[in-house]
């Protein structure tokens, strides 16, 4: 988020098609967030992501999830939990980053293509990694 | 005392060495880890979106497997594979409606699920149970002060409705370690995530986690690391020799499964280990410690 960003917000934006559904995969109230931040200082990959966790619950607690699906976020999430444990108001955040990834996999965009993976890279990687993987990437 | 054992695939594979020094150590406890039959993959990462069922379906398959074998108990030696078969047991548990719309779908399965039939347990739980004067009286091997940095990773801290110990400051491992003589240090990262399935895609972040917790605990006096977590394993063992091929400069450490060790001090045949899964090789501290 950048520092004083000016955001239009909207009610059409708030109850939109896309936030409905982030709403129904994650079952996670964003408004319960008051932006501590603790999310975002424990998060293992956070220094990879263009929008931190915090941030894109801000963003969606303003209704910009557009914002947020363009963003790398969700697919750099590890789904490790730490956020979800570290929130003071119970926000599962693991969960809505889960729930961003389908809306996009849903759409028929798969963010690893298993057939574009190298065969040595198959063959190094044990299956532990490459189940997980596509359990995440791929619908 | 039998229990059912769910391997999960990659102790069949990369972790054979964890599968093959588990099972003879708790023979010695006599402990037989009873496979299930006709097991398959557990799906590795809970599903966490509420309204997709089929990715439920693999686990709950697995616990049926379970409830049929008669016993109570499922023992899993992968955290990753503990961590998506408690939580699909507790999905199931809590969702009424869910649940029966699972059952309803599993036509071909012919017993019902809840649930709360089957508990499922983690390798580290079960050797809390037996106790660390038991393990102690088993071994035969002095660890020579080895120092150790115990990693946990999440897979087994996290949610805290399956965690096995306090996800904030775990012990369960240290306790078991130090009580065989080993020397655990506390290092920062122990807790953190290894960054996982990025390893597939994104292996940048995964190297850069994995120089973080191995520069940490040397930094904190480890000789070296140990862990339960095959996934966490890879990251931190395969992607140190990466690391290690591209900056010269890279300290290295061993990375043993916690029941490597174990075995290697209750006398357990050494090749079980196959050391040459290991991308870091351990021999050399285990040889300087007189543990092979």
């Amino acid at each position: 988020m950048i520092k004083n960003e000016k955001l239009n917000i909207s009610s059409q934006e708030i109850n939109s098609e896309e936030n409905k559904s982030l709403r129904d995969i994650s079952e996670v109230n964003v408004y319960s967030c008051y932006q501590c931040g603790n999310c975002s200082s424990g998060c293992p990959a956070v220094e990879f992501m263009d929008i931190p966790p915090n941030q894109i619950i801000r963003y969606l607690q303003l209704g910009k999830i557009n914002k947020v699906l363009e963003s790398k976020t969700p697919w750099i999430c590890a789904a490790c939990n730490y956020c979800s444990a570290k929130c003071p108001r119970s926000v599962d955040i693991t969960k809505v980053m889960e729930g961003l990834r389908r809306i996009i996999l849903r759409k028929g965009i798969d963010h690893v293509d298993i057939n574009e993976l190298k065969k040595e890279l198959l063959h190094k990687l044990p299956p532990i990694a490459l189940i997980s993987n596509f359990r995440k990437f791929v619908l | 005392m039998e229990i059912s054992y769910y391997p999960g695939c990659t102790l069949k594979e990369d972790a054979k060495n964890l599968e093959n020094t588990t099972l003879p150590l708790l023979e010695l406890f006599n402990i037989q880890a009873k496979e299930l039959e006709n097991w398959y993959c557990c799906g590795v990462s809970f599903s966490q979106s509420s309204d997709n069922l089929m990715q439920q379906l693999a686990p709950i398959r697995t616990l049926i497997k379970a409830k049929e074998s008669g016993r109570k108990r499922l023992l899993t030696l992968c955290d990753m594979c503990y961590n998506t078969l408690k939580r699909s047991a507790l999905f199931l548990l809590n969702d009424e409606e869910k649940r029966e719309i699972i059952n309803d779908f599993m036509d071909r399965e012919e017993t019902i699920i809840k649930g709360d039939e089957i508990e499922i347990v983690h390798i580290l739980s079960l050797l809390k149970e037996i106790g660390t004067e038991k393990i102690k009286e088993k071994i035969v091997k002095n660890a020579n002060g080895l120092k150790v940095a115990t990693y946990y990773g999440c897979m087994t801290l996290r949610p805290k409705e399956i965690a096995i110990d306090n996800s904030d400051n775990p012990q369960i491992m240290d306790d078991i370690l130090k009580a065989v003589g080993c020397e655990s240090i506390s290092f920062p990262f122990r807790n953190e995530c290894c960054t996982s399935y990025q390893i597939v895609n994104e292996p940048d972040i995964v190297k850069s986690q994995t120089r973080k917790i191995v520069n940490s605990a040397i930094k904190n006096g480890a000789e070296a690391i140990i862990l339960s977590c095959p996934l966490c394993h890879y990251n931190i063992d395969a992607v140190q020799k990466e690391i290690k091929e591209e900056d010269e400069s890279f300290t290295t450490l061993p990375v043993l499964y916690f029941t490597q060790l174990l075995s290697l001090m209750m006398g357990i045949d050494p090749s079980l280990n196959d050391f040459s899964l290991h991308h870091i090789n351990p021999k050399p501290l285990l040889k300087e410690k007189k543990l092979i």
